[in-house]
């Protein structure tokens, strides 16, 4: 076990290291750069911006000088926020993103697994089409549209809610809820169906029905058995889903005003601003090879014929 | 039994991400309370996030709303007309050749950590403006003026070359390059702002962090966190401090003006900086929808370069084949004016008629240039970026040119950065582009198509033109100097090396019956240190 951990952590190296270089090199070999704008700046004002971004050299040497920073854990000035570095708008902007991303998975998971359990249990009944008919829906509808639907209604018509902001600012907690519920509704979805064909499968296992022939009670059946088999699957989209949900949710974070890192993430590769692509794309990636590495631990204890040894 | 126990703790897992999700902001309700406590707090939308606060460093819109209440200089603007008046400079004296500028400064101009503010520092802030390690993008500004900038800008001279000077503590000097009579609106443009130069050398680039900083405008700042928002406080050591009334203004930067928008319907915004065109006709029909005319100009650029579109007749009567009044009025619907040329209307410069709409003297044009109603006429494109109503435009374009010349355009549309990138180096046949203008002056437009212009895309070259912005940015200003650029803007629609369009016309939501010393003005500038709860 001790070895894999190992083994696996050195991996993450060099998978890194090709993830950064090939990024590097593509966001270069986009058309335009950090310095376009619509009022073209003139060619000597623009040689001395190169200068001071070291963009004047060869691009091998700035991408030694990158790599070099990348070792000391420094990622650079952001090319088109002068005012800060890379390093401290990933600081100030993953946090929200993940406190976001960790309610909303957290609630997706929970309400999702519930679904698909009781969904499983009751197939073809009525319950089983309710969820399912609101799991359609939520995979359906994209967030650019449930996000500002539920800002006409609770925020606009009914007053309830303000309609964006974050929770540092004059309105507190309540500006989590929208921006959570609009995030949930796919992720919740995907797993409800993803668990209720799972449970599905494994109530029909040649396990399960062991189990029942023994004559053990439903409860310890359905908890022991049946739900430690059914989460497989739902484990093994944990990792994406959570590296998707953190940086991925730009559009809720652009609709309901959330400071978070997935603005970054789009704006920066807009702007052409090399740095902070490089930064965000870092972080992603980090995430997850991380959240992949756990998973496949969880696996271990979750599924028996699993080992690490 | 282990194995129950790991089934409870991977559902306890789950559930503790929950909790560890909501604890993460729950000790803020007093803050709250603190912030409603404050009298007056005006907030209002930004636009994107704002890149920098340095006045040597910035570049847009939402940084400029930001300096106007961090900084001041010389001249500062007034909120009803957006003409300069005077700022941190008490008088000046202009010699009589108009070249030599002389400032007296106001004796109670302070920065907010009480140092006085100099006329060494001028000196001071305007060469590390110039210097070309700050690479500011818009020292080309000064180097069109000062005498001697541009050649240190570019690294020709040093900076002893540039023309100004500090004759004592208080009086500030310095030579134009020509009798430019737009220089006062200039300077107060960041472009010419005094910086704390006793801070920088302190702290160096972190001189714009909220615990460093320092400056001299009516408000100073209090925190800045990116995407979220920048609040300013007023400045106590300001010379005016009983004319700044707002106790806290707030700039919130919202990437979707859909947001901004229903923000401002629901309370939570007291200006909002722009209207989403989904949203006009709505906006026009509210009391507190303010819309003006503003110096911005929407034009295609032709490559001047690539025929057909070499020949002045063809790229005539492409320009006068489209319709404006029909682009203003059933495409964009926002009250925009038709642009007949490439100068808006401003005060004392009424922009003399070029040419009109008439598609029967457009087929004529394109039958001289050999193209007989449209025959033998190649497939060119249309680029543009990436937006609705720019798509929405050439679509009514590409139309419009089928059926008047029966000639066929295809449309191309570009992400933000590859578009100016390829419009910029010329690599185009047509392109979409629009201008605002930096000061009151004809100049700042028609000093776009000058050949030496790196703002040229098209890359059109008239000699004649040269000489007449040439001329004019020798003469003083008055009446004869307006006749030259009115000679130089008639060339220019003879050429007709771009089509203009139309006049923007600038939403702004406010309402004016609760907050006062907001006015429309051509150059869409408010300055916050005017705005007061009425």
């Amino acid at each position: 076990m001790k070895k894999y951990v190992i083994r696996r952590a050195l991996g993450l190296i060099p998978t890194l290291f090709i993830i950064i270089t090939v990024s590097f090199f593509i966001i270069r070999l986009a058309p335009g750069g950090p310095f376009a704008r619509e009022k073209a700046v003139p060619d000597e004002i623009l040689r001395n911006l190169e200068r001071k971004y070291h963009m004047d050299d060869p691009l091998v040497v700035q991408y030694g000088r990158y790599l070099f920073d990348v070792l000391r854990f420094d990622l650079g000035p952001s090319f088109r926020y002068k005012d800060h570095d890379v390093n401290s708008l990933i600081a100030g902007s993953l946090p929200n993103s993940l406190i976001l991303g960790l309610v909303s998975l957290g609630a997706a998971l929970t309400l999702g697994i519930a679904a698909g359990i009781v969904s499983a249990l009751k197939q073809n009944r009525l319950v089983d089409y309710t969820f399912m008919s609101v799991a359609t829906v939520g995979i359906s509808i994209p967030l650019f549209v449930v996000g500002p639907v539920l800002m006409l209604v609770f925020a606009m018509r009914l007053g309830w809610l303000p309609t964006s902001g974050w929770i540092t600012g004059r309105y507190g907690m309540q500006t989590l809820i929208m921006p959570a519920v609009t995030l949930t509704l796919p992720y919740f979805a995907y797993i409800a169906r993803l668990s209720r064909a799972s449970f599905l499968d494994v109530l029909r296992s040649d396990y399960v029905r062991t189990a029942r022939a023994k004559g053990l009670p439903g409860g310890i059946v359905i908890f022991r058995h049946v739900i430690r088999g059914g989460l497989l699957p739902v484990v093994s989209y944990i990792g994406p889903a959570f590296a998707q949900i953190v940086t991925g949710s730009v559009v809720v974070e652009q609709i309901f005003r959330v400071p978070g890192l997935g603005k970054f993430f789009v704006q920066s590769a807009i702007n052409r601003d090399y740095t902070l692509v490089m930064g965000t794309v870092i972080v992603y990636s980090v995430i997850l090879i991380l959240m992949n590495f756990f998973v496949d631990l969880l696996y271990g204890y979750l599924d028996p014929r699993v080992s690490y040894d | 039994m282990k194995r129950i126990i790991l089934s409870v703790m991977t559902v306890a897992v789950f559930f503790g991400l929950i909790a560890c999700g909501d604890r993460g902001g729950q000790e803020e309700p007093a803050a709250i309370a603190e912030e409603e406590n404050l009298p007056v707090e005006f907030i209002l939308y930004n636009g994107a996030e704002p890149e920098t606060i340095d006045p040597a460093l910035i570049s847009g819109v939402p940084e400029h709303r930001i300096y106007l209440s961090l900084f001041e200089g010389l001249m500062s603007y007034d909120p009803e007309t957006a003409d300069p008046i005077p700022g941190v400079a008490e008088s000046w004296k202009i010699s009589s050749d108009g070249l030599t500028y002389t400032f007296k400064l106001r004796e109670d101009a302070v920065w907010s950590d009480g140092t006085p503010v100099t006329a060494q520092q001028f000196v001071d802030s305007w060469l590390r403006f110039l210097n070309p390690e700050t690479a500011a993008e818009y020292a080309y500004m000064m180097n069109m003026v000062i005498e001697g900038a541009a050649e240190y800008n570019s690294g020709e001279a040093g900076p002893e070359a540039v023309q100004i000077r500090a004759l004592d503590e208080r009086t500030f000097q310095f030579d134009l390059t020509g009798p430019a009579p737009y220089v006062l609106g200039m300077l107060a443009h960041y472009a010419f702002s005094v910086v704390p130069t006793h801070v920088i050398d302190e702290y160096g680039d972190d001189w714009t962090e909220p615990e460093n900083f320092v400056g001299n405008g009516p408000f100073v700042l209090k925190e800045w966190s990116p995407q979220e928002k920048l609040t300013v406080v007023p400045n106590e050591t300001y010379w005016n401090r009983k004319a700044v009334q707002l106790d806290q203004v707030t700039y919130l930067p919202i990437e979707d003006n859909n947001t901004a928008y229903n923000m401002y319907k629901n309370g939570e915004l007291d200006w909002s900086t722009e209207v989403p065109n989904d949203a006009i006709d709505e906006a026009k029909l509210r009391d507190d929808h303010q819309s003006n005319a503003v110096m911005i100009v929407y034009y295609y650029v032709f490559n001047t370069e690539r025929p057909p579109l070499d020949d002045a007749r063809v790229r005539r009567a492409l320009s006068l084949a489209v319709d404006r009044e029909e682009i203003v009025e059933k495409i964009r619907r926002k009250g925009d004016v038709a642009a007949y040329g490439i100068v808006p209307p401003m005060k004392g410069y009424q922009p003399p008629e070029t040419f009109s709409d008439n598609a029967e003297k457009a087929r004529q044009l394109l039958a001289q240039a050999g193209y007989p109603d449209g025959e033998g006429f190649p497939v060119f494109e249309v680029l543009y970026n990436t937006s609705e109503t720019h798509k929405k435009i050439a679509e009514y374009v590409q139309q419009r040119w089928k059926e008047t010349l029966n000639i066929d355009v295809e449309l191309v549309n570009q992400e933000w950065s590859t578009y100016l990138n390829n419009r910029q180096e010329g690599k185009f046949d047509i392109a979409r582009a629009g201008w605002a203008g930096d000061y009151k002056d004809p100049n700042s437009f028609l000093d776009l198509f000058i050949s030496t212009s790196a703002l040229n895309g098209g890359n059109y070259t008239s000699a004649e033109y040269d000489e007449l912005i040439e001329k004019a940015s020798t003469m003083p200003g008055g009446e004869k100097r307006y006749q030259v650029l009115a000679q130089a803007k008639k060339l220019l629609m003879e050429d007709m090396p771009i089509a203009p369009f139309y006049f923007y016309s600038q939403s702004n939501m406010i309402d004016l019956d609760k907050w006062g010393g907001w006015y429309t003005n051509v150059l869409d500038i408010h300055p916050t240190k005017d705005i007061y709860m009425k």
